[in-house]
């Protein structure tokens, strides 16, 4: 159950761009990320070159855009607040179709539109062409401390298992007419979660027990390279 | 919930991501302390189990929906420092597998989420503990008290890093009374499941409750004679 092979995100391939090393990925990303982010508003020409080179990335790892568009739903709140920047911004007016906003507030919303977009699809395409297991190692030589990486690669195996128990569990609540969304049912919630909580915790006593008997002595063996 | 790329200016987002360091690499040495050995394992089903807890949306009014935070959850329950690495996983499995959150705002949402909420969550508890009568029955209202008041501080923060770095014109003080007004509702349903979550554990294995430690050890098996009649 999901350990090593893929995760939501990903699509499998084997582009120049999903065999690149993971490292290389992280720190491109962060790199191309920290020039998008310091771009100023007003430097259209800058962005569209931003978004060519994360477009031509996007082709070449032959992730299809009909994939991954669908998937940018989740700046959906931040792109509401991005349009309402127009209208609460003070400064000199100007009218668009009609309506009076506020120029430097218009301005302000289009680049974080474009900013916060940018940033969407380039982790998207991070996600799609990356497996867990290859971005623990490349977060390895990034030198990210062993402890964060050996707990980001426990949650990453049993995040399947738990959010799995934890649908079953509202799917047994609900066919006993109960509605885990209305505050009148939190109680019968939060004794879940509990539940979950305990369930998890014994887990991960089980899992370092079993560890310790296949001697485990605080650090992982190196994984394999497939 | 999560600050995506582009809302804070380079030079705040490079500041808290050095700030987000420094508390990771300060956890890490305490929390071996607070897991021993067992840390990897045990803080990343911990992590998962958060991560869980944050899928469940609650409705805060006008259609929208908050999500817990969990951080004075996770501290009450295995402990600050675990707690602040816990989060800082989730939030970095988030923003590289998941795409929520933005990899340049990565510092600000391990600062806000991770470190903040945490931070506000244990220390208010702790607090109440010390001044409450000494029982077990004071834990998950204490949790509650800390879970409830983490939330509005993280939107303060985040106030003052928009003050700081933000990327549009916006006239301060609405965005504090916005983001404080919001926050504090979202932290009512924070604090409501919060305490009820603590309370269960509370009831079935306190021995797991990290905030619960110093009261129960002092509890002694006592046997009762009961008369049969």
């Amino acid at each position: 159950m999901g350990a090593g092979h893929g995760h939501r995100l990903h699509f499998h391939g084997h582009s120049p761009v999903h065999r690149a090393p993971a490292h290389l990925k992280v720190l491109g990303l962060l790199a191309f990320m920290l020039v998008v982010v310091a771009t100023p508003r007003e430097a259209y020409a800058v962005f569209a070159v931003e978004a060519a080179v994360l477009l031509a990335v996007v082709l070449l790892s032959r992730v299809p855009l009909t994939y991954l568009l669908p998937r940018m739903v989740i700046e959906v709140p931040f792109a509401v607040f991005a349009l309402l920047v127009p209208f609460i911004s003070h400064g000199p007016r100007t009218e668009v179709l009609g309506v009076s906003v506020s120029e430097p507030g218009l301005v302000a919303g289009v680049a974080l539109l474009v900013k916060g977009s940018i940033g969407v699809l380039a982790a998207l395409t991070l996600a799609a062409t990356t497996e867990p297991q290859d971005l623990l190692r490349g977060l390895q030589r990034l030198r990210v401390p062993d402890l964060v990486v050996q707990i980001m690669g426990f949650m990453i195996r049993y995040l399947d298992v738990v959010t799995a128990e934890l649908g079953r569990m509202m799917t047994a609540l609900r066919s006993r007419g109960c509605d885990p969304r209305s505050p009148r049912h939190w109680p019968v919630l939060a004794r879940s979660l509990g539940a979950l909580f305990i369930r998890s915790y014994e887990r991960g006593e089980r899992v370092h027990l079993a560890m310790l008997s296949r001697g485990y002595d605080g650090a992982l063996p190196q994984a394999e390279r497939r | 919930m999560h600050v995506p790329d582009g809302f804070l200016d380079a030079p705040t987002s490079v500041a808290t991501g050095v700030v987000a360091a420094a508390a990771i690499a300060v956890s890490l040495r305490a929390a071996r302390r607070e897991l021993d050995d067992r840390a990897a394992p045990m803080a990343g089903l911990v992590a998962t189990f958060v991560f869980a807890a944050q899928m469940i949306n609650f409705p805060v009014g006008a259609g929208t929906s908050g999500h817990l935070m969990g951080g004075a959850l996770a501290a009450v329950l295995v402990g600050p420092w675990t707690a602040v690495l816990c989060l800082s996983v989730v939030l970095l499995v988030q923003g590289l597998l998941m795409a929520d959150g933005g990899i340049t705002a990565l510092g600000t949402n391990i600062t806000l989420i991770g470190i903040v909420t945490v931070a506000v969550g244990w220390a208010v508890f702790a607090l109440l503990r010390r001044v409450l009568p000494q029982r077990l029955s004071v834990v998950a209202p204490a949790a509650a008290a800390g879970a409830f008041l983490s939330v509005p501080v993280a939107a303060l923060v985040f106030t003052g890093l928009f003050a700081v770095g933000g990327n549009a014109p916006v006239d301060l003080g609405a965005v504090a009374v916005t983001m404080l007004g919001w926050h504090t509702l979202i932290g009512i349903g924070e604090a409501v499941v919060t305490g009820l979550v603590v309370a269960s554990v509370v009831a079935t294995r306190p021995d797991l409750v990290h905030g619960a430690r110093p009261l129960t050890a002092e509890r002694e098996l006592v046997t009762r004679e009961v008369e049969v009649a």
